[in-house]
């Protein structure tokens, strides 16, 4: 993945960058080009979305960047923690935080050892990773709930055990797949209102996909339509506004302005499903 | 919980009981209908013996009855281990290596579709009596496991499977972690099978033996017991034999129950 020889020039401009993509395909073993061409790159603390039809690819593109799957052609690059790592802050999944579009718990286990088991399996001792896990587990203000299992628990909960999980290893980028999808529309706005506060705490890399184009203009600072399959980007927004936001935001005409225009951005990607 | 489980304990409560009750008064009906016809029509104990016979029968037979249960019980536990043993190791065997798994399935299934009975004389020929009959029981016994836990193995989140692999799960990890608790319920269903096919193996391979006569089981007892027209006796064994098939299947089904009550579907009422 490395053959291409970076000049010392590229490095120094990709140091501020977290992810950078360049000509990634994915072809599947059926022979379908799923993604790609895609060129992308993501600045570090930026709060990015991945916008798009369903099967356009953009689970895939979070997938490769998360090293889940190679990529048949092109490079990813993950820009890796600099300086001295203190020994007892083992980054597991190498500085990658997932949620996936489900919960995808282990039912078999309490939410504690669900979200300690990206620490158990690098091997940190069990009341350090314990501590985290409650730790992780508060950020979510879920700390009450360490010791329930996943089932006695409401599907936002699970969602925020999910993300409590994919904060406990302090990673620098979190990828989200599609996370609130399946969530009723209150339980979603609130989430989002959390996930907001916590990036704005932690400071992470955020790649969020989604197919709400009302989500991707609240949540992020950049959006990023793709078309349909084989996806591809077809336009790049900066939403700009007052910070931090809020309410205020989702009910002021800038924000259906951004709408408007990532809507129609995002239309002719639909075009030739009008049938469906 | 406490207070809802109380409001919700009346209907589930009483149709608990329903379901109970009404097994039982059927089961004294036919009795009743039994020991009347036997009574009635005055049928001879060595065509068919009153349940009162049986029972007779059974209190004053215990000494040998007892032993063969015993014997029999032996057999079916030993056949029952090494059907779980082997049936789980196949599998997590199949499940590290596709080779493995095609080159040994086939056999696997022989094995099980070939009916025991025909194949115990021949064991009986190359083994020693005893080990013939556990290897019997282990042979009817194993194949369930075998399936149901490769079905647990591969039935894996795959979202689960892919977060193992982000946070860099060794393949001993991905077992101890995922794959083994995940296909629990599947192993447990298939050793609940096991339990009753392998008291099944074990009663053909004691029948297949038969007249050997140094085993003692009780299909032992109701072969020769046939021999000798004790029809009382035959029925005594034949009760015992369903009562330990029973007591097998709910011991497996407690087992069961209690491992998977606090996570999994299957264990839990249908008010959660």
């Amino acid at each position: 993945m490395s053959s291409v020889q970076t000049s010392a020039g590229v490095e120094a401009g990709l140091t501020a960058l977290a992810v950078s993509l360049r000509g990634v395909t994915k072809t599947y073993d059926n022979g379908v080009l799923a993604l790609g061409p895609l060129d992308l790159a993501v600045r570090k603390g930026e709060f990015i979305s991945l916008l798009g039809p369903s099967g356009c690819g953009k689970s895939t593109a979070l997938r490769l960047i998360a090293e889940l799957s190679a990529p048949s052609s092109g490079i990813v690059r993950l820009a890796r923690r600099e300086g001295k790592v203190q020994p007892s802050l083992v980054q597991p999944g190498h500085g990658i935080g997932f949620v996936f579009q489900e919960p995808t718990l282990m039912p078999w286990t309490s939410v504690r050892e669900n979200v300690r088991l990206p620490l158990k399996l690098a091997g940190v001792p069990k009341a350090e990773a314990r501590a985290r896990a409650d730790e992780a587990l508060a950020s979510v203000g879920l700390a009450d709930f360490a010791d329930a299992f996943p089932r006695e628990l409401s599907g936002g909960m699970k969602m925020r055990v999910s993300l409590a999980r994919a904060l406990v290893t302090d990673p620098d980028i979190l990828l989200m797949d599609e996370p609130f999808a399946a969530l009723d529309e209150i339980t979603r706005f609130r989430l989002n209102d959390d996930l907001l506060a916590l990036w704005r705490r932690l400071g992470k890399t955020v790649i969020f996909v989604t197919h709400s184009v009302f989500e991707s203009v609240y949540l992020s600072q950049r959006v990023v339509v793709m078309t349909a399959r084989p996806g591809r980007i077809q336009a790049d927004f900066r939403i700009e506004t007052v910070e931090p936001r809020g309410e205020e935001f989702r009910t002021s005409v800038a924000y259906s302005d951004y709408c408007r225009k990532v809507s129609a951005a995002l239309a002719p990607s639909y075009a030739g499903q009008s049938t469906l | 919980m406490n207070a809802q489980a109380s409001v919700t304990a009346k209907p589930s409560g009483a149709k608990r009981a329903v379901r109970f009750v009404l097994p039982v008064i059927v089961f004294a009906a036919g009795l009743l209908a039994w020991e009347l016809v036997v009574r009635i029509k005055d049928i001879p104990p060595y065509v068919l013996p009153a349940p009162s016979v049986i029972f007779v029968t059974l209190i004053k037979d215990w000494s040998v009855l007892s032993q063969s249960l015993a014997a029999t019980l032996l057999t079916t536990l030993e056949g029952f281990v090494a059907a779980s043993i082997g049936g789980i190791a196949l599998a997590l065997l199949f499940n590290q290596s596709k080779w493995v798994e095609a080159s040994l399935f086939p056999y696997a299934v022989v094995l099980q579709v070939t009916p025991v009975i025909a194949i115990a004389p021949l064991l009986l020929i190359y083994l020693e009596q005893q080990t013939a009959v556990v290897v019997c029981a282990f042979i009817v016994a194993f194949f369930p496991v075998l399936s149901n836990t490769t079905l647990g193995l591969n039935s894996v989140d795959r979202n689960l499977a892919g977060l193992f692999q982000l946070y860099g799960a060794s393949p001993q990890q991905t077992l101890r972690f995922l794959k083994l608790p995940a296909a629990l319920p599947y192993i447990l269903g298939g050793l609940r099978i096991a339990g009753g096919l392998s008291l099944i193996g074990a009663v053909v391979a004691e029948i297949a033996a038969g007249t050997a006569g140094a085993g003692s089981g009780l299909a032992y007892r109701i072969a020769e017991s046939g021999y000798r027209l004790n029809i009382p006796r035959m029925f005594a064994a034949l009760l015992l034999l369903s009562l330990a098939g029973i007591v097998i299947y709910g011991v497996l089904a407690l087992v069961s129950h209690l491992v998977l009550r606090r996570w999994h579907e299957s264990a839990l009422g249908k008010d959660n």
